[in-house]
């Protein structure tokens, strides 16, 4: 193995704390990332550090793998001063990270990725045979089984991730990094990696979880440490904790975790797709053929694993992607290529579209606030002065109007889009969409890279024109969100529809499977 | 067609596919670690003019080579530091120093010679010049193996040997070394790389070092040993035809050979037009024959060999994301 002397060096200085941070701090610029960070990890127990975006959770890890220097402040590994200046120091120091956008060569073999940078000499032959031999021991060890000569482009994502720990423990980590490691998986490959993780601890090692989802805190951490605009607001027994007291500490202030929601009143059929077709540049068939019906007054949920199809979906009827099968909106056919399948053309006929990607689609982020909120709706009359000229000043007002309304900070409407933060650059689009008054609300990921406050009133205007009597169409790959906000759930893989279900009569078990491409008869064996 | 005229067609081609390779595989080393490089041909133009110089100066070949990859080393560096160091766009670059070589090389020979911007024409020491192999006379007379050893094989500059020994040697450092593992992998995903502890920058210099070199003897060939001397602009396109065939080989080193082979070959076709009016029966103009492999270059580029799917992170500087 590598460096086998170091490991012994740190296990002879056995001390209570795995990783004791104290005083750290970071500027980038005139932001503080990190205030004054203090933070004591115990050896063998996972840790979980959660905070809204922009908390300076990463920043803060990446300070602990080298990425970033520190301004201030002090890292002790295993009770020792250990600075930490560049990644290389921090793998010596027995650290490793599962980031969150895998580091990995697509098209190497799982043995190459974990052999890189940590080779035994200048020939290959023997890294690869010794690096064999050794994840044959780890894999046994931790239950990690990931066929070595698979090329990573073959691998699920689960498998993936399972390289990336795999990397960590070859290079002889103690202390296992992960970085919102569960955003990418099904349910199903989170529990596994929950399994994999409680049994790194069982043999001692020590596990940072970086996450902003509360249940996974709940389910899996023994402490937690909560980040709140830089600093470390709390730290506590996570058993003595409630997700609701985690939220308040988030965010500052008491949050309602439920959506609150009367039942559905469903009336006449607003969006009915029959057969819809997708196929992409490459040929390849993206939606195989889906149909479906969205009901006055009723949220229908799509669930699934990002890329089975959902983003298609929401193309087609957005007028954004050329499909084939047949379309009606309160009973008249849409067009789905040609003249007329638009973006603009589906707004005049009543279909409103928050996109998945605000940045690229939901916005220009060099553009103010006012300029966003005429995209898509450039030519109503009421923004028009003349034949020729926009009536900017009406415009500039009902931004500022709309802008009161969501509660958008700051409420200039000068602003560029890039200078919000992802939450109110959200309720601006939303609110420019919702606001419209559509008869159909196509709305996709609405609180990516949102935080709690501004997901709870994004939450509750979804529900507020679903009551007004509008259909609604949610995708969304938080299956939480998809849980409380739906009246009806679709789950989509590989471009179909596995199924429809009740969310009063399903779990995430149910829908986990599905989402795996497992329907109810085959579900039983796998599990 | 007889087959002595065969094997004097597959001799001119082995000459002139020789700097395509080298220029071929220079671009290899640079691409497959993530930097685009279209500045093969000012490589090539300023080795030549440099190893045509001090190959006159000195009467020496060998020294005509040193300066040869000295001045396309210092050309790689300035790519390399644009590229890297300041993450500047690639292309740009390349056709800056392309252009850079194309006006310093006449001005700097024209400054040392008076010749109108060419360098004394060689000869002697100060070329590189063939050498008969082992063998080759004894088995001269034996049927069909024997003429195709002493016409095609023997015969040759140092430098046209070199060339092809660098192709099993790169296949070798690519797939069998810790090093072409991780100029594999920089090219591929750098993040990859830094995050394991390596140095994206080192291993991207290196890679542009190794290109400048490979350049540089491509550029030198040209200049004392394919001909006798430095003449304006006498690389002629040979950088970009390099990409093309570093494209067609889908950025492997033994396809890359076979790719400038058939490149080469098509530029041994262009100067024996009669060969060609004998095969097809019809007189085609030289012109026609001239364009040929600039024409393949064009279709190569155009898509028309099916996908070629670059080193992923190639063209983009990298950047540290948190």
């Amino acid at each position: 193995m590598v460096a086998p002397a170091d490991t012994m060096g740190r296990q002879a200085t056995a001390a209570p704390f795995a990783i004791e941070l104290k005083g750290i701090s970071k500027a980038f610029g005139p932001v503080q990332a990190n205030k004054d960070i203090n933070i004591s990890v115990p050896k063998g127990t996972i840790h979980g550090i959660i905070g809204e975006n922009g908390a300076g959770k990463s920043t803060l890890m990446s300070i602990l793998y080298g990425f970033y220097k520190a301004d201030s402040g002090q890292i002790l590994v295993g009770g020792t001063p250990t600075p930490i200046p560049d990644s290389q120091s921090a793998i010596r120091a027995g650290i490793g990270m599962v980031f969150q956008h895998f580091k990995l060569v697509q098209n190497f073999t799982v043995l190459e990725n974990i052999v890189l940078g940590a080779e035994d000499g200048a020939l290959l032959n023997t890294s690869l045979g010794n690096a064999r031999r050794i994840l044959r021991e780890l894999a046994q060890e931790y239950g990690l089984d990931v066929d070595p000569d698979a090329l990573i482009e073959d691998l699920s994502v689960g498998h993936q991730q399972r390289v990336e720990i795999l990397k960590a423990l070859f290079r002889q980590a103690d202390i296992l990094i992960l970085d919102e490691p569960t955003g990418v998986l099904t349910p199903d490959e989170a529990d596994h990696l929950f399994r994999i993780l409680r049994g790194l601890k069982d043999q001692g090692k020590t596990i940072i979880l970086i996450t902003h989802k509360l249940r996974e805190i709940m389910e899996a951490t023994d402490n937690v440490s909560v980040m709140r605009r830089g600093t470390m607001v709390a730290t506590v027994k996570t058993r003595e904790t409630s997700p609701e007291q985690l939220a308040e500490l988030m965010v500052g202030r008491k949050v309602l975790l439920e959506v609150e929601k009367t039942p559905a009143v469903p009336g006449k059929v607003v969006l009915s797709v029959e057969n819809l077709r997708v196929r992409d540049e490459h040929g390849v068939e993206r939606l195989k053929g889906i149909s479906l019906d969205i009901r006055a007054g009723e949220i229908l949920g799509i669930a699934g694993v990002a890329g089975n199809g959902q983003s298609d979906l929401l193309g087609a009827l957005g007028g954004m992607t050329k499909a084939t099968g047949r379309i009606t909106l309160n009973g008249v056919d849409l067009p789905l290529s040609g003249a007329g399948a638009d973006g603009q053309s589906r707004r005049e006929a009543g279909i409103a579209h928050v996109p998945e990607d605000r940045h690229h689609h939901g916005l220009i982020l060099d553009f103010t606030a006012w300029e966003n909120v005429a995209f898509g709706y450039h030519n109503d009359p009421k923004y028009q002065k003349s034949a020729l000229f926009m009536d900017n000043d009406a415009l500039r007002a009902d931004t500022e109007k709309k802008m009161a309304t969501y509660d958008v900070r700051p409420p200039i409407a000068t602003l560029e889009a890039k200078n919000f933060s992802g939450g109110n650059q959200q309720k601006i689009v939303v609110a420019r969409e919702v606001e419209q008054n559509p008869d159909l609300l196509l709305i996709g990921q609405p609180t990516r890279g949102v935080d709690i406050g501004a997901i709870e009133f994004i939450h509750k205007q979804i529900v507020a024109l679903r009551d007004a009597g509008k259909a609604i169409l949610l995708v969304s790959v938080e299956l939480d969100e998809i849980m409380s906000l739906s009246d009806r759930i679709a789950v989509m893989f590989d471009g179909q529809i596995m199924g429809m279900r009740d969310p009063a009569t399903t779990d995430e078990r149910e829908l986990g499977m599905l989402m795996a491409g497992m329907d109810g008869k085959t579900a039983g064996e796998a599990a | 067609m007889d087959y002595a005229t065969l094997l004097q067609l597959l001799d001119t081609t082995l000459r002139l596919a020789t700097p395509l390779l080298l220029a071929c595989l220079a671009g290899l080393y640079s691409e497959r670690a993530g930097i685009f490089d279209i500045g093969l041909e000012g490589k090539m133009l300023a080795a030549a003019m440099s190893a045509g110089a001090v190959a006159a100066l000195t009467g020496s070949a060998w020294a005509g080579l040193l300066a040869g990859i000295g001045a396309s080393m210092l050309f790689a560096l300035l790519h390399g530091i644009a590229a890297i160091t300041f993450r500047g766009n690639q292309l740009i670059s390349g056709v800056a120093l392309n252009f850079l070589a194309s006006g310093l090389t006449v001005l700097i020979a024209q400054a040392l010679f008076q010749q109108g911007g060419r360098t004394p024409p060689l000869s002697g020491p100060a070329r590189f010049n063939a050498i008969t192999l082992p063998g080759a006379e004894a088995l001269r007379e034996v049927p069909l193996i024997g003429p195709l050893y002493y016409e095609v094989i023997s015969g040759h500059s140092v430098l046209v040997y070199m060339a092809f020994l660098i192709v099993p040697l790169t296949w070798w450092i690519l797939f069998r070394t810790r090093f072409g593992l991780r100029l594999r992998a920089v090219g591929e995903n750098p993040a990859a790389v830094d995050t394991a502890g390596i140095s994206v920058v080192g291993l991207r210099f290196a890679a542009v070092g190794i290109t400048g070199i490979l350049c540089g003897i491509a550029g030198a060939y040209m200049a004392t040993a394919l001909q006798a001397g430095f003449g304006r602009e006498m690389t002629a396109g040979r950088g970009y035809i390099a990409l093309a065939a570093l494209i067609f080989a889908k950025w492997r080193p033994v396809a890359a050979m076979w790719a400038c082979l058939l490149f080469g070959f098509f530029q041994a076709l262009a100067l024996r037009p009669d060969v060609v009016q004998a095969v097809v029966q019809v007189r085609v103009p030289v012109p026609l024959l001239d364009a040929l492999p600039y024409l393949l270059t064009v279709l190569v580029l155009a898509g028309f060999v099916g996908k070629a799917i670059p080193p992923r992170a190639g063209g983009q500087p990298y950047v540290k994301e948190r």
